[in-house]
């Protein structure tokens, strides 16, 4: 009985909404074959190999595993430095 | 006319797929539809005692398939309607008695004969699952609103998609909607959100399936409780129909409504 009063004050998220963020991610990681740790990896190789030809800020740039239906779709968003020092 | 051939499957066991397959099939029957039902289910035999025709038993799907018997000889007649018939698996054999292709000779056999052939899968990705897709042309996956079963059913519909028998149709099984409504038990549209594919039906959890399996008696036959009219409503919608989720217009109770006004982050 205490739970609802924790809800309506905000104090404890809604257990099916745990799940259900739990299920996303599970979800990606069965679709995908890679472990969250393994996906974190991933970006960082990516975000090293794309370092290596453009200049980034590696704070600005996102890379998010999309879920499309039943596809899983990686996507990059990468802004790109001003060239400064040309000549 | 060739039969509709349906399995139903699941990822995880114990979700429900034999109440479903066998209520399935009392529902299509007492829709004049002729239907059998076949336990592909090899040593774990339940569609029999869930039908309550297991005193019956004579022959069984391997007798068939080994040539001991002709197909006739194999289905047991449901008495109670005027055209349901029951193959039951074998108890004392195990899953590699029977192969895809038997399935599916089996099933052409069957299909000049019936309107629908009903498919009872054993839990499972191996053997057993291979032989209950093998002929189906439709697939229905039972799962329950709770995040083992959920993750199992994204696992298995993704390996029906492989096998080229997609896209599979979601049976919701055992919602209990006043879980639903004060948070503690994921919604239709959450799971529709996350494995993304069609429902076909919702079945609230409902004490009367176990009575009436205690019985030998498919909840379905008393279509005056709850689960009983999920299980028509899905009978009507393989038929064609096009039938309100009658568990969905329940969320737009005066409750779930409170809830929405006051609950954080509703949907
Ligand atoms: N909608 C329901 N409400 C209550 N109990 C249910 C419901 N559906 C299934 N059950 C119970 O759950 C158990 C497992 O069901 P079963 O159909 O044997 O699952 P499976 O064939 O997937 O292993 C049985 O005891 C059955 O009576
Ligand atoms: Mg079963």
């Amino acid at each position: 009985m205490a739970g609802w009063i924790d809800r309506l004050s905000g104090r404890q998220p809604q257990s099916k909404d745990q799940a259900k963020e739990r299920l996303k991610l599970v979800l990606i990681n069965d679709r995908t074959d890679l472990t969250t740790s393994q996906l974190e990896q991933m970006k960082n190789e990516l975000l090293v190999v794309i370092a290596r030809y453009v200049d980034i800020d590696p704070d600005t740039v996102r890379i998010m595993m999309e879920t499309d239906g039943r596809e899983q779709r990686l996507t990059a968003e990468i802004p790109l430095k001003p060239i400064r020092h040309r000549r | 006319m060739a039969a509709r051939i349906i399995t139903v499957t699941s990822g995880k066991g114990g979700v429900g797929k034999t109440t479903t397959t066998a209520n399935l099939a009392v529902a299509l029957a007492m829709a004049n539809q002729k239907v059998v039902c076949l336990d592909a289910d090899i040593g774990l035999r339940n569609l029999d005692v869930v039908l309550g025709l297991e005193n019956r038993i004579v022959y069984d799907v391997v007798d068939v398939v080994e040539g001991r018997c002709r197909v006739r000889q194999a289905m047991i007649r449901d008495k109670r309607l005027p055209e349901l018939y029951l193959i039951p698996a074998a108890q004392t054999r195990d899953k590699s008695a029977v192969s895809p292709s038997d399935m599916i000779r089996l099933c052409e056999e069957l299909s000049s004969e019936v309107d629908f052939i009903l498919i009872d899968s054993p839990a499972g990705i191996e053997r057993g699952f291979k032989n209950a897709l093998a002929a189906a042309d439709t697939v229905l996956v039972v799962t329950n609103p709770e995040v083992s079963a959920v993750r199992d059913a994204d696992r298995i519909i993704g390996l029906v998609e492989a096998e080229e028998k997609g896209p599979a149709k979601l049976i919701l099984n055992r919602m209990n909607f006043g879980m639903v409504k004060r948070g503690d038990m994921l919604a239709p549209e959450d799971i529709l959100d996350l494995l993304a594919i069609e429902l076909i039906g919702i079945v609230p959890e409902d004490e009367h399936v176990l009575i009436s399996t205690n019985r030998g008696m498919p909840v379905a036959l008393d279509p005056t409780s709850r689960a009983g009219i999920a299980f028509h409503n899905i009978s009507r919608r393989l038929q064609g129909e096009t039938v309100p989720f009658m568990d969905m217009d329940e969320k737009s109770s005066f409750f779930s409504k409170l809830g929405k006004l006051f609950g954080p982050g509703g949907n």
